[in-house]
């Protein structure tokens, strides 16, 4: 009677298998910097991606007929460590804007313009990245550095 | 005077379980009683010991000893004297003195016990236990000290250390850090001891089953001894989840309840492997088999138990819970490192002593089933698991980080949880050994029809959603079974006993509160299961601007903002409060207060207004409240359809778990 028991398990270890790997398919997120999108170029194409950067403000521009809104967001470093060292968020962020040698990424998005939306505020765009390079987000997530600092960073994962 | 005590207390406890564990294992060795009987009671002195060093920090926090490095960190000349007790388990240190003193507690309940079943366990579980306490009080001592003071050092830092560096002069801050907002919650008061019993008291069958492993006894002693420690630590587990649930839901005012946080997984984990064992401990008892599986689950569930303390307290990931971050990592791995590789050594070595008693033979029998379940439940771990660490990984190889979010847990997990409420309705339906279709057929016909019946009328009532169809076909199908089980025992009892239906229902309970216990628990989970599936699939939000007087609609309901105000609380921080009316086809039905509160040191809490019914919740919020004026505010709303069915559902699984972990009179309580 053991066969029974050991298809049984291995039925079960397949769906497992199964479940794991068309969920990370469809819905794992990959955290880039955009430094790291700009690096990767075509391979990030299609991929779920997560990024977060600088909002210079001088790119923003909103077209409330059609709601679509577009702006070019600068590289700041992935992890929180990185930041503290270089001088905590609001640093970081006003330093990414200044410098024009970063790399950077422009971001589209349809939708109402968010409130915080405004230059060295530092955005997580959630979406894929386009064939034409630029970043086509479903959502975008804004962080104004002042009064943000001690922000949870829980809560931003689960919206 | 008493930071030094408190310190003092605490090198003393740590000492007397090292001595603990080298006495025991002398005295097992070399058959020495005497021994043994000493090594039980310096572990016995470990429980008073600790409650000083306890009460010491609780004197201190209460009465504001600044200079005491975690006082100054968890608690303010303005926080309410509850909170500043409850900052005992508010931040790293604490909780960790915390661990072991609960720890400490059970380990001397478990010596006073009486011991003439299972001489031979005594100093084993001695060993365990005391290897464990002398882990977390190392922890205390060497890395994560509570009563650590405040030093100047000649250069103007200011550390923490026990005793005074070089140069250093005694610092005595006016005021402390406070303790942070999010936590000053009631849900967040109970909950972190509410898990930490949980994940303690798993210790206790954990140090059982060792023994029995290295005592070479293959019978099911342990499982029995220690079957009621099992319960009451799932117990405290799951009331730990639900609180935490509970706590997300009014605090974090993101309209949710379960965020799939590493960190909230670290407490779910150890529960989706004490769940199967539970069941299939009962197996064993019963019927001799799954020896092995149960030795392995118990392990687990102990590694798990540490592994999620390591995940909350290292700071190897930053989320919503891990507030505290230390250096203590290393530790704790090489402490899981260790208690994997001795644990499966000593079951490995055991393993021929460890034969089923009988053959397992059919798939269609209820041991069977139940080891489907039991194996179901691990596959869920396993995927939940593999969402923690396999981001760490990733990072580690790849330096880019991936994030594995609710869709991704919800996706891979809900076809298995599925699955394991369909075995929730025709595991109890089963027999024993064997079960051929047809009488399995008999036994399920019946409550069968009304789950049957679930989908056409739900579809009917206008509901398309497949996964929906199936989930409520579910729920009906296991409160089917489990109300038709409670039936068939009463109209049992009544013919046989000649009972009225209310004696027979009391009897039942008492003849077989396992059992019974069982099926309320169950009853309790698929109602939960109506509110998890009314708020994941049926949640509809909003988000906009409104200035005073207009309105906004979301799920039947209209909100009307009336109006704004601003103050500052007693506490230093600053209130921004809206109200609203909810009106329902025109009729005013109440008034919520969303607020927004913004701490001295920056930190924001969003409480949202709720307004909740049987059928659904509307949950308003204030958000991105920054830079915005006050004729524009903006609101989020969330329509979170059923969810109160989720909060039913846990008292009622609360209320169940009592029931059935509840001592009965006659028995020997381990």
């Amino acid at each position: 009677m053991r066969p029974k028991f050991l298809v049984g398990g291995l039925i079960i270890l397949a769906a497992v298998i199964y479940l794991i790997v068309s969920a990370t398919q469809s819905n794992a997120e990959y955290f880039l910097t955009v430094r790291q999108v700009r690096e990767q170029g075509e391979q990030a194409v299609g991929r779920n991606l997560r990024v977060s950067g600088a909002v210079i403000g001088d790119t923003i521009q909103y077209d409330a007929e059609t709601l679509s809104l577009r702006f070019d967001i600068a590289d700041i470093p992935g992890d929180n460590a990185a930041i503290e060292a270089q001088g905590g968020l609001a640093e970081v962020l006003h330093q990414a804007v200044l410098d024009p040698t970063r790399p950077r990424l422009t971001v589209v998005y349809v939708g109402p313009r968010p409130d915080l939306l405004q230059n060295e505020a530092q955005a997580i765009v959630t979406g894929r990245l386009g064939e034409d390079g630029i970043f086509y987000a479903d959502e975008v997530l804004l962080k104004c550095p002042t009064r943000y600092e001690e922000s949870l960073p829980g809560q931003a994962g689960n919206e | 005077m008493l930071i030094d005590f408190g310190f003092g207390v605490l090198v003393l406890s740590f000492l007397l379980a090292l001595f603990a564990i080298g006495a025991a294992m002398y005295g097992a060795q070399r058959q020495r009683a005497a021994w043994v009987e000493s090594a039980r009671r310096a572990i016995l002195l470990t429980f008073p010991l600790l409650s000083l060093a306890v009460g010491a920090l609780i004197y201190l926090l209460v009465t504001g000893h600044y200079e005491v490095k975690y006082v100054y960190s968890v608690t303010s000349d303005a926080m309410p004297l509850y909170l500043k007790i409850t900052a005992l388990w508010g931040g790293q240190a604490g909780s960790l003195l915390f661990w072991s003193w609960l720890l400490s507690a059970f380990v001397s309940a478990v010596s006073l016990r009486d011991w003439k079943g299972e001489r031979e366990f005594l100093p084993w579980v001695i060993v365990v236990t005391a290897v464990t306490l002398a882990f977390f009080l190392s922890l205390s001592i060497f890395f994560e000290n509570p009563f650590e003071r405040w030093w100047l050092l000649p250069n103007g830092d200011a550390v923490g250390a026990m005793f005074r560096p070089a140069g250093g002069a005694a610092a005595f801050p006016p005021d402390g850090r406070g303790l942070n907002p999010l936590l000053r919650h009631p849900g967040m008061i109970l909950h972190p001891p509410m898990l930490y019993l949980g994940f303690v008291a798993f210790v206790i069958p954990y140090a059982f089953a060792m023994a029995a492993l290295i005592t070479g006894r293959s019978d099911d002693r342990w499982i029995r001894v220690t079957r009621r420690w099992t319960l009451t630590a799932w117990l405290f587990l799951s009331l730990g989840l639900v609180l935490g649930m509970r706590w997300a839901y009014d605090v974090l005012g993101w309209g949710g309840y379960w965020g799939w946080d590493p960190v909230e997984n670290a407490a779910l984990m150890p529960w989706l492997i004490g769940t199967p064992f539970l069941h299939t401990a009962i197996i064993q008892e019963k019927r001799g088999i799954f020896k092995h599986f149960n030795m392995a689950l118990i392990i687990l569930t102990y590694v798990m138990v540490i592994v999620g303390t390591f995940l909350t307290r290292s700071g190897v990931l930053s989320s919503v819970h891990a507030f505290a971050q230390s250096a203590i990592g290393p530790m704790f791995f090489g402490f899981i490192a260790l208690t994997v590789i001795v644990s499966f050594a000593l079951l490995i070595r055991r393993w021929p002593l460890l034969r089923d008693e009988i053959v397992l033979e059919r798939l269609l029998s209820r041991e069977a089933l139940f080891l489907l379940a039991a194996v179901v439940f691990l596959s869920v771990f396993f995927i939940v698991a593999y969402g923690v660490f396999s981001p760490l990984v990733y990072e580690i190889v790849t330096n880019e980080k991936i994030t594995f979010g609710p869709p991704w847990y919800e996706r891979a997990t809900a076809p298995l949880l599925g699955l394991l409420m369909l075995l929730m309705g025709v595991a109890p339906l089963s027999a024993w050994s064997y079960t051929d279709a047809r009488s399995l057929g008999r036994a399920l016909w019946k409550p069968a029809i009304p789950a049957l019946l679930t989908p056409p009328v739900l579809a009917l009532l206008g509901i398309r959603n497949l996964i929906a169809l199936i989930g409520f076909t579910l729920v009906v199908f296991v409160l089917a079974v489990s109300l038709y089980e409670y039936g068939r025992g009463v109209r049992a009892r009544m013919k046989a006993n000649r009972e009225t239906p209310f004696q027979a229902l009391g009897r039942l309970f008492a003849r077989n509160r396992r059992r019974y216990g069982g099926y309320l628990i169950h009853i309790a989970m698929v109602v939960m299961a109506i509110g998890i599936l009314g708020i994941e699939l049926f949640q509809t939000e909003t988000q906009r601007s409104l200035s005073i007087g207009e309105e906004i609609q979301l799920g039947g309901y209209t909100l009307r903002y009336d109006s704004l105000a601003q103050f500052p609380h007693t506490d230093g921080r600053r209130v921004t409060r809206a109200e609203l009316s909810v009106f329902k086809d025109g009729v005013f039905l109440a008034r919520l207060a969303p607020r927004y509160d913004l701490y001295p040191d920056g930190q924001p809490m969003t409480i949202p207004g709720v307004y909740s019914t049987l059928a659904d919740d509307l949950y308003v919020v204030l958000v991105n409240w920054e830079n915005v004026s006050t004729a524009q505010t903006p609101f989020k709303v969330y329509h979170n359809p059923l969810v109160n069915w989720l909060w039913i559902g846990s008292l009622l699984f609360i209320g169940g778990m009592i029931l059935t972990a509840w001592p009965p009179k006659e028995s020997q309580t381990p």
